[in-house]
């Protein structure tokens, strides 16, 4: 599903992905761990067209396609989500609203009749209860005065409205109570799904108790340094990060 | 024509009409007239010069020799302005053509019980007490020569008065058409709000310009919130693109009064408003609620003033622009607290979206405080739309032209989702709807 190959990207003049190799099939879940500044949000953005970023070298493939050649909503219509780590307030505007505009957006690309304001009714009534939110917080202005958990919720609700093939989590379960993290991670494994690739960013093993990765790769100073099955990140839990500082040192 | 020059127009005007109606008019009104007059005289046009006017030049509307008004409504029907300007048809409502009260249509047979809405005009006509003793008390033209020009030639405009107690729980709507078809014409209509103790009620005042002449309205509004009084006042302004709009608010609040006054400036090419509200009760509070949309080379000064003068009183202000093309905004927003207003909470806002290179704005707040246990905070941004809202946005699939129209609308329908007036916050979203393109 998703083919990438010696990923590079700067921001401004700094290198921040510096050769990013990892292919991710349908149906897998990949967890993506590293210490604070390692490159993984920035990953997330560049597969998702954030501006801010140059891609100097590498190519991701996507169903087939070339991802980087794609503007963010393009990409969007095509099937890739990203759940920020910070969502953006927008007052004057419901998540009803927007979402309802967002999928009609999405769902016209994919050749699907738009939907009308009640049959969009029908279809988020039943989104809000994966994430156990409330209507009349989706009624409010998007994420603004929300905490950090209905943010939170919030993004999995519109991942779950707008059914993306690839869904790129970017450190979800930060800020998150106990609490906040089961309804959120329950919302995420509701909807895995053999057609649909996630890829979890954390800094923390806690999320991977509730949501289990097929994978699990540790990104370090702009690369993938290790890669293996779940057992990788109780063996980080125990050693911590140095642990892999410390390996990556010894080689270069 | 030179300001000094300019003024000459007014003072001539003014002659002229004392000789013709000074016989019939009561002696309290040629004396407010006379004082108005005379500030006017002193005070002139103001200038750059000016601090209270220093982004805003005036020579387009002291440079233009104007008339005033004489039976536009003959060649005018309902139907021109009702939807235009955006008021509930069912509602009561007085309407004003080129600033002279026009009865046909105007609504006034359902008022509620304890409410009063008649014109101006028939106050001065029944030689009115309470119109004598209220009208200049708190807009005084002393030091502000719009308010002593359209004193000096007060004659008509709206008085909308509550009995204590009572509540208006239907919105009163004013009207003010300027028909700008011929001669410039200006108008000077003076309203006075007058609210009980614990009375309540929304008011809405709606300008409007119909036709694509030059035009000048400079509008006075009095506002008096006796103790606990709740008040939601409205200014909605659009004025055609050839008017010119100066408009003053001088609200005075007593104790535990509450004020919310939303200002809408969609139009015009010249205009400024002054809003002014002295907190002069323990206890008071006050919102400011703003919004203004230019485009072209539309200039729109929004200077408000927050006077502090009694304890525990709070303000809140919120005044949000959108400029575009070469268009200029001016906010300013002046709060003083004075030495016996301990435990104020003031806190003020102003935001601004430029759409286009060329568009600019000017803002600027000033804190006067002279008491010592107080809450104060302003805030201003201008800038261009969130790129990060942006990208959220697209990244849920909306293309950049709609992501763009959707910040715009969200932006100004922040301020229009804080009104009361169901009807009138649904005419605004789609009039905004219509204007950013978005949905």
């Amino acid at each position: 599903m998703l083919d990438i190959k010696g990923l590079r990207a700067k921001i401004g003049s700094k290198e921040i992905l510096r050769g990013i190799n990892l292919h991710i099939g349908a149906g897998e879940v990949h967890a993506i761990m590293g210490p604070n500044a390692s490159g993984k949000s920035t990953l997330a953005h560049v597969l998702s067209g954030r501006e801010n970023y140059e891609v100097t070298a590498g190519s991701v493939t996507y169903l087939g396609k070339d991802l980087l050649a794609m503007s963010p909503e393009l990409r969007a219509r095509e099937g890739v989500f990203l759940a920020f780590q910070y969502p953006v307030e927008i007052p004057g505007v419901s998540t009803t609203y927007f979402l309802k505009a967002a999928l009609n957006a999405v769902r016209k690309h994919r050749g699907l009749e738009e939907l009308d304001a009640m049959e969009f009714l029908t279809l988020i009534k039943d989104k809000l209860k994966l994430v156990e939110m409330d209507q009349v917080l989706a009624n409010r202005a998007l994420n603004e005065g929300f905490s950090g958990g209905e943010k939170k919720r919030n993004e999995i609700l519109q991942m779950a409205v707008l059914d993306p093939a690839l869904a790129l989590l970017d450190e979800t379960d930060s800020g998150l109570d106990i609490d906040a993290l089961r309804i959120v991670a329950g919302g995420v494994n509701a909807l895995r799904r053999k057609d649909r690739a996630m890829v979890l960013i954390t800094h923390y093993q806690r999320l991977l108790d509730y949501i289990v990765p097929d994978f699990i790769h540790v990104l370090y100073d702009g690369r993938i340094v290790k890669s293996g099955t779940k057992e990788l990140a109780l063996e980080l839990e125990s050693k911590g990060y140095d642990w892999i500082k410390s390996e990556v040192a010894a080689v270069h | 024509m030179m300001a000094s020059e300019s003024k000459e127009q007014y003072l001539a005007a003014y002659r002229q009409t004392q000789s013709h109606v000074a016989k019939r008019v009561p002696a309290w009104l040629s004396d407010l007239r006379a004082a108005g007059l005379a500030s006017f005289d002193a005070l002139g046009f103001p200038t750059l010069k000016n601090e209270d006017w220093k982004y805003t030049n005036l020579e387009p509307i002291a440079a233009q020799s104007f008339v005033r008004a004489n039976g536009e409504a003959k060649n005018l029907s309902a139907s021109d302005f009702v939807a235009r300007s955006m008021i509930d048809p069912t509602a009561p409502r007085l309407v004003f053509v080129n600033g002279i009260y026009t009865a046909e249509f105007s609504q006034t047979a359902t008022l509620e019980r304890g409410v009063v809405v008649a014109s101006l005009g028939e106050f001065i006509a029944a030689n009115d007490a309470t119109a004598a003793s209220s009208l200049g008390c708190y807009a005084s033209g002393q030091h502000q020569p719009f308010v002593a020009l359209n004193t000096a030639f007060l004659e008509d405009g709206a008085v909308v008065s509550i009995g204590a107690g009572y509540c208006a729980e239907r919105p009163i709507y004013l009207v003010f058409v300027s028909t700008a078809a011929g001669e410039p014409v200006v108008s000077h209509p003076r309203t006075l709000i007058l609210l009980g103790a614990g009375s309540e009620a929304k008011i809405v005042e709606s300008y409007l310009g119909l036709g694509g002449g030059r035009y000048f309205c400079n509008t006075v509004t009095e506002l008096v919130g006796g103790p606990d009084a709740v008040i939601e006042h409205y200014r909605l302004q659009q004025e055609s693109d050839a008017g010119f709009h100066v408009s003053a608010l001088e609200a005075h609040l007593e104790r535990g009064c509450n004020l919310t006054a939303h200002a809408v400036s969609l139009g015009g090419a010249l205009v400024r408003n002054n809003v002014r509200v002295t907190l002069d009760g323990e206890g008071s509070r006050c919102v400011l609620n703003g919004l203004y949309l230019a485009d072209g080379k539309q200039h729109i000064d929004n200077f408000t003033e927050i006077e502090h003068v009694k304890p525990r009183a709070s303000s809140l202000e919120l005044y949000k622009g959108i400029l575009g093309g070469s268009a200029h905004g001016v906010f300013n927003g002046k709060i003083v607290v004075h030495k016996d207003a301990q435990k104020t909470d003031a806190r003020q806002t102003n935001k601004n979206l430029l759409l286009s290179p060329n568009a600019m704005v000017n803002t600027k707040p000033q804190l006067e405080i002279y008491a010592d246990d107080v809450k104060c905070s302003h805030g201003s941004t201008i800038g261009q739309m969130d790129s990060d809202a942006l990208f959220y946005l697209r990244s849920r699939g909306l293309g950049i032209e709609e992501a763009r129209s959707l910040l715009s609308f969200a932006f100004a329908s922040d301020v229009v989702g804080r009104m009361k007036i169901e009807s009138l916050r649904q005419r605004l979203d789609d009039y905004l709807v219509a204007r950013f393109g978005s949905r």
